[in-house]
C-alpha cells in the first residue's frame, strides 16, 4: 500500500473535505493506484538530475516596482457572498 | 533543576517597496480597507502573480548585510492553509530553495562578543488582516480587510544561538538596526514592519540535547519579547520539574498579562504541503547582479561606529548616540563635512538639536535647521562672532522660524561684544553697583570671581565676549 485510509482522512481534512465511509475507501484504493503509477519513475535512474520545479523554461520574470491603479472597494467585494461597508465579511474564526 | 534556555527567532520584516511583491497595488499603511487590492493580491481565479524586481534587489541586500551567501538560484513554494486573511488558500513563500542561506550577526552582550548564525532569509507574501470591526448589523462575524495582502516580507530564521532573553534583544536590535540602515524595511514594530516569533525550549544545564520548544507569537516591542521569553522559561520550568512533559505547539503573547496562552485546535496547521509554485519562475541571480547590489550598499552601523571611534576620536557615548540611526549618522556627517570639528558638532547634534526635535516630536529628517544651517551657526561661534551661550538663542531661532543664523543675528543684534572699551564700562558699572563684595573678593574671597563674570554677562545680555570679560575683570579687581 502506498497510502493508508488515516492519510487519506488526513489530506482530506487539510482540504476542509467531508467524505464518507465509502468515499474513504473508494479514494484510497484509487490514490494508492495512482501512487503506485506514478512510482515507476523510481526506476530511472536520476543520479545528478536537477529536480524539475517548472515545466516552462524560464527564469527572471520581473515587474518594476511602479504603482498600478487598484480595482477599486466596489469591484474588491462585488463577488464576495457577504460583505459589509468595504470589508470582507466571513464568520468568526475561534482561536 | 537548573536549566539552560535555548532561543531561536525567525523576524518578519515588512519591505518599503511602493507596490506589492507580485502585483502593482500600493503597499500603504492605514488605507480604507480594501482600496489596495487586485485580482491578483484578492486571489481571483486565474489571475497571475508577476515579482517585484526591487523585493530581490532588497533580499540579496539583507543577505549580503548579514553574511549570507546569495542563492544563484531560489524558487517559491505555496504554503498551503486556510485562514480568512488568506485569498487563495495558501500563501506564497519559499521552502527549500530560499533566496539567502547560512549568515551570522555578531552580538555583544555584557561586553562579551558572540556570533548568531542565519539559517536562511526567504521571500514571501504577506496574509490581509481580520479585524473585529464595529460594522452594525454584522453580529457575530469578523471582518477582513485584504490591503496588506501579497506586501512584501523577508523571513529571517535564526539558529537557535541565544541562550539569554538578553541575547535575543540584542540580536534583535542589530538586525532592527541594520534594515533601517539599508532602507528596506522602517522597522516600525507597532504597525508590525518588523514582527518576532521566538522559538523557546529548555534543556538542562550542561546538556547538548535541545528540549521540546514552544512558539511565541504576536510580540511587537523589545520589552515584549523580554517578558514572553521570561514567563515561557518559567512556565517551562514548571512543567519540567513536576515531571511534566512540554508540548510543541504555538503559544500567543498577551502584553496586558505578560503571559503566554496556547493557541488551541492547531495541532494539524503545520502541515503545510509546499510545493513549488507554477506560476512563478525561478529566479537566477548572477555574481553581476550581486556586485552591483553590493556596490550600493551603505555603510553598516558596526562599520560605522568604528569609523567615528577611530578616525573622529569620538567617545563611546557619542558614537552610540550618532549611529543610533542612519539618518542621524548622515545629519551628523553632512555637519562635520562643513564644519570638521567632530566633538563641537556632536554636542550639538546630541544637545540642541535633539532636544529640540524631542520636543517637538520631529523626526532627525524633518530638522528644519538644515546640517548646512547648523555648520554657519558653530562658523560664527568658532569666528568670535557671537558667544556659545548666544548660539544656542540663535539656534532656537532658527529652528523656529527657519532664517539663517547670520540674518538672526544681524537682527536681534546679537553680536558679541570683543571691544574692550564696551566692556570695561559695563564692568566699571558693575564693580560700582557692588562695592561691599569688590572689598570682600580683595580680601581673599577669590570665589566671587563668578560672580562679577555672572553680573557682567548679565549686563551685556550675554553678548560680552566671556574671554575678554575674564581678562579685564581679573586686572581691574586687583587693580
Amino acid at each position: 500500500m502506498k497510502i493508508t485510509r488515516a492519510e487519506v482522512e488526513h489530506v482530506a481534512r487539510l482540504a476542509r473535505l467531508e467524505l464518507s465511509e465509502s468515499e474513504l475507501d473508494t479514494f484510497t484504493v484509487q490514490m494508492d493506484g495512482i501512487l503506485a503509477y506514478v512510482d515507476k519513475l523510481n526506476t530511472l535512474n536520476t543520479d545528478g538530475i536537477v529536480p524539475t520545479s517548472h515545466a516552462v523554461p524560464m527564469e527572471n520574470a520581473f515587474r518594476e516596482d511602479t504603482l498600478k491603479d487598484s480595482i477599486g472597494v466596489e469591484n474588491a467585494v462585488a463577488n464576495a457572498p457577504k460583505h459589509a461597508e468595504s470589508f470582507f465579511r466571513v464568520p468568526k474564526v475561534i482561536e | 533543576m537548573k536549566y539552560q534556555v535555548v532561543i531561536g527567532l525567525e523576524v518578519h520584516t515588512q519591505l518599503t517597496t511602493n507596490t506589492k511583491i507580485f502585483c502593482g497595488c500600493s503597499t500603504r499603511f492605514g488605507s480604507s480597507p480594501n482600496s489596495q487590492t487586485c485580482p491578483v493580491c484578492l486571489g481571483f481565479p486565474g489571475a497571475l502573480p508577476v515579482l517585484n524586481q526591487k523585493v530581490v534587489d532588497y533580499a540579496i541586500r539583507a543577505g549580503l548585510a548579514t553574511n549570507c551567501s546569495i542563492a544563484p538560484r531560489s524558487i517559491f513554494a505555496r504554503k498551503n492553509y486556510f485562514y480568512p486573511d488568506l485569498p487563495k488558500g495558501y500563501q506564497i513563500s519559499q521552502f527549500d530553495l530560499p533566496i539567502c542561506l547560512n549568515g551570522h550577526l555578531d552580538i555583544e552582550v555584557d561586553g562579551v562578543t558572540k556570533r548568531i548564525g542565519i539559517t536562511r532569509i526567504h521571500m514571501e507574501e504577506d496574509a490581509g488582516k481580520l479585524v473585529h470591526a464595529d460594522v452594525p448589523g454584522i453580529g457575530d462575524d469578523s471582518c477582513v480587510d485584504l490591503n496588506r495582502a501579497c506586501t512584501p516580507l523577508l523571513e529571517v530564521v535564526s539558529e537557535p544561538d541565544m541562550r539569554s532573553p538578553d541575547e535575543a534583544i540584542a540580536y534583535l536590535k542589530k538586525l532592527h538596526e541594520i534594515v533601517r540602515y539599508l532602507g528596506i524595511c522602517d522597522g516600525n514594530l507597532e504597525e508590525g514592519s518588523f514582527r518576532c516569533d521566538a522559538n523557546v525550549s529548555l534543556m538542562p544545564v550542561g546538556s547538548t540535547v535541545f528540549g521540546t520548544r514552544a512558539e511565541l507569537k504576536n510580540i511587537n516591542s523589545f520589552r515584549f519579547i523580554k517578558q514572553a521569553i521570561e514567563y515561557e522559561m518559567e512556565r517551562q520550568a514548571e512543567i519540567l520539574d513536576e515531571g511534566g512533559k512540554v508540548v510543541q505547539e504555538t503559544r500567543l503573547f498577551d502584553p496586558n498579562t505578560g503571559t503566554t496562552r496556547s493557541m488551541r485546535g492547531k495541532e494539524e496547521a503545520h502541515d503545510y504541503r509546499y510545493f513549488p509554485d507554477p506560476d512563478l519562475v525561478p529566479v537566477i541571480v548572477d555574481q553581476a547582479w550581486i556586485d552591483q547590489v553590493r556596490e550600493s550598499l551603505p555603510e553598516l552601523p558596526d562599520a560605522k561606529r568604528a569609523r567615528f571611534s577611530a578616525d573622529l576620536g569620538l567617545p563611546e557615548y557619542d558614537v552610540e548616540v550618532l549611529t543610533a540611526s542612519r539618518e542621524l549618522a548622515e545629519y551628523f556627517e553632512e555637519t562635520l563635512s562643513l564644519f570638521p570639528q567632530a566633538k563641537v558638532v556632536s554636542n550639538w547634534v546630541m544637545g540642541e538639536v535633539t532636544r529640540a526635535l524631542n520636543d517637538d516630536g520631529k523626526e532627525i529628517t524633518e530638522s528644519p535647521v538644515s546640517p548646512a544651517q547648523l555648520a554657519e551657526l558653530l562658523k560664527l561661534v568658532e569666528k568670535g562672532t557671537i558667544s556659545g551661550k548666544i548660539a544656542k538663542t540663535v539656534f532656537d531661532e532658527m529652528y523656529k522660524t527657519g532664517k539663517k543664523p547670520e540674518e538672526i543675528v544681524a537682527e536681534k543684534g546679537l553680536v558679541q561684544v570683543s571691544d574692550t572699551g564696551a566692556i570695561e564700562a559695563i564692568i566699571d558699572e558693575v564693580l560700582a553697583r557692588e562695592p561691599g563684595q569688590v572689598a570682600e573678593y580683595r580680601s581673599g574671597k577669590d570665589k566671587l570671581f563668578g560672580f562679577f563674570v555672572g553680573q557682567v554677562m548679565k549686563a551685556s545680555k550675554g553678548k560680552a565676549n566671556p574671554g575678554v570679560v575674564n581678562d579685564l575683570l581679573l586686572k581691574k579687581l586687583q587693580g
